[in-house]
């Protein structure tokens, strides 16, 4: 991340960068596969009355099944993953903002971590 | 009666000008001419201080590459009957490198850039004459052919918009040549190579755009192979996690054993 | 190799002469069609975390009863959020495309020795969608 430095941190281990773009390819794939059916139906088909939507005990019970909370978990949070590490290009190379390097990767990774703890205590707690 | 084109090329003496302004230039139409021919008939016949590369003709040596309407092209492969009668067209320097002069680029930090990634067979043990040649199927050759024909010409610099906001990204051409030699089977310096390529500015810069794959004019996908690499240094990263010790390079065996 | 920039580097010598070396404007990505694709794709990253917001509204309405809910849903059906659901959903769809019809350039297959082509090993990361979204639609749409 510090560019200039980051030659010699790195001459025996690979960059972090490895990391974080695993968690992006993760979220990409989940957001690729899923996300379309699920933003159609409650998003679109539900509130527009061209599907039957699921009733308040359908939902409740479905989610109440410890896969399915598995399955809600991950949901939330990998595509926020993949939504931080693109998101983070996009500025450095959009608005060319790669000064502010650090806040960007607080702003982006911070806000992924924080709605994965979100998730995980919502499906906790329903 | 004789169908014409004007060249629009873009001038810049650097004793002369702050920056490069364009220049037009009327030039024959012929049907088998291409944009270097254009630019060969302005040298000879109007202007002879019009400066630029160019050597082979036939797409080969890498030399000619210029923005052609705003396109990174060869110009001793793009004809100039593909712009039609009385088009305007506009010839640049390749995009994203210092110019010297005219369309002449500088190619220093391109030069820097490869020889960074070690392009050359490395190996770690050196086998005696006598064992003979380091043989190799059709197969362990198909790994890596694609990314060989990369002809140097960097028309892939001048379409990554992140070689054009990074200065020091490693940049396509040099990461795909990386990789064409890490899928060589007689090469054993993968690990020698990854300290450059696993790095914020070697694959980590790039992100997938492909306008370096669209351009290339011997079809070589820097970026696919670019993303290829991305998943074998993750996995690396991922096994020096689990591994931390003796985490060797692993490398599929060499072609004498 | 210092950590000098490599047009520094080279610039050294002391015959040099003035390189002209033009600034990429930051409305770079407008300037071409290839370029705004490019960024359009990237911006799908932003449907993306809407999409996740959204849902954890949504449990969150979910988690504090059918009132909540009813209101949750409600909210839902407002003009302003179902324009910014469509054009989500575009932008969704869009992620899903590119991101399978690039997949196969980052991880080639071979069989037989010979690259199996690309739309081939997209094809099964379509059906796999397709799969998969009959059946969370199934799930959702049974009545109990």
């Amino acid at each position: 991340m510090t560019g200039k430095s980051a030659i010699e941190s790195s001459k025996t281990k690979p960059s972090s960068e490895a990391f974080f773009w695993l968690l992006f390819s993760a979220g990409g794939v989940v957001a690729a596969v899923l996300i379309p059916i699920q933003l159609f139906l409650f998003g679109l088909a539900f509130p527009l009355g061209w599907l039957p939507a699921p009733s308040y005990d359908h939902l409740m019970a479905l989610v109440h099944s410890p896969l399915a909370r598995l399955y809600l978990f991950f949901l939330c949070s990998l595509p926020l993953f993949h939504w931080a590490h693109r998101f983070r290009f996009t500025l450095y190379d959009g608005l060319q903002v790669k000064h502010l390097n650090e806040v960007i990767f607080a702003f982006c990774y911070g806000g992924a971590l924080l709605g994965t703890v979100l998730a995980a205590y919502l499906l906790w707690s329903i | 009666m004789a169908d014409k084109i004007v060249l629009e090329i873009a001038r810049y003496a650097p004793d002369r000008d702050e920056a490069p302004s364009f220049q037009s230039f009327e030039v024959p139409l012929r049907k088998e001419w291409v944009v270097l021919d254009a630019l060969n008939h302005i040298k000879d016949k109007v202007d002879g201080t019009l400066t630029y590369r160019w050597s082979c003709r036939m797409g080969i040596c890498g030399s000619c590459g210029m923005m052609v309407n705003g396109e990174p092209k060869l110009t001793c492969a793009t004809f100039l009957s593909s712009y039609g009668n009385n088009a305007r067209v506009r010839v640049e320097p390749l995009r994203y490198f210092p110019v010297v002069r005219d369309l002449v680029t500088a190619l220093s930090d391109f030069l820097v850039k490869l020889q960074k990634v070690k392009p050359w067979l490395i190996r770690r043990d050196q086998p005696p004459l006598s064992a003979g040649e380091f043989l190799q199927t059709p197969e362990q050759l198909d790994l890596y052919k694609q990314f060989s024909m990369c002809i140097n010409c960097t028309l892939c610099y001048a379409a990554c918009p992140v070689v054009g906001l990074d200065q020091e990204f490693v940049g396509p051409a040099a990461l795909a040549l990386a990789q064409r030699y890490n899928l060589d089977n007689r090469d054993q310096g993968s690990a020698e190579r990854l300290a450059t390529l696993a790095h914020p500015d070697g694959i980590w810069g790039c992100t997938f755009v492909g306008e370096c794959t669209r351009v290339c004019p011997k079809h070589v996908d820097p970026a696919g192979a670019i993303q290829q690499y991305k998943l074998t240094a993750a996995l690396d990263w991922v096994k020096s996690f689990i591994l931390p010790r003796g985490h060797e390079d692993q490398h599929p065996g060499a072609a004498h054993d | 190799m210092t950590d000098q920039s490599i047009t520094d580097q080279a610039a050294r010598s002391e015959f040099h002469p003035r390189w002209y070396r033009e600034r990429v404007s930051t409305w770079w990505w407008l300037g071409e069609w290839h370029y705004l694709k490019f960024i359009l794709r990237e911006l799908t990253s932003i449907s993306v975390a809407w999409f996740v917001v959204l849902t954890l509204f949504q449990l969150r309405a979910l988690l504090h009863g059918p009132e909540a809910y009813a209101r949750f849903t409600n909210l839902l059906q407002s003009p302003i959020l179902i324009a910014l659901n469509v054009i989500a959903f575009c932008f969704a769809v869009f992620h899903t495309i590119t991101w399978f019809n690039l997949a196969p350039r980052a991880m080639p297959v071979r069989m037989g020795g010979k690259r199996v082509p690309e739309f081939l090993v997209a094809a099964p990361n379509y059906l796999l969608w397709v799969a998969v979204s009959a059946f969370v639609g199934w799930l959702l749409l049974r009545t109990p």
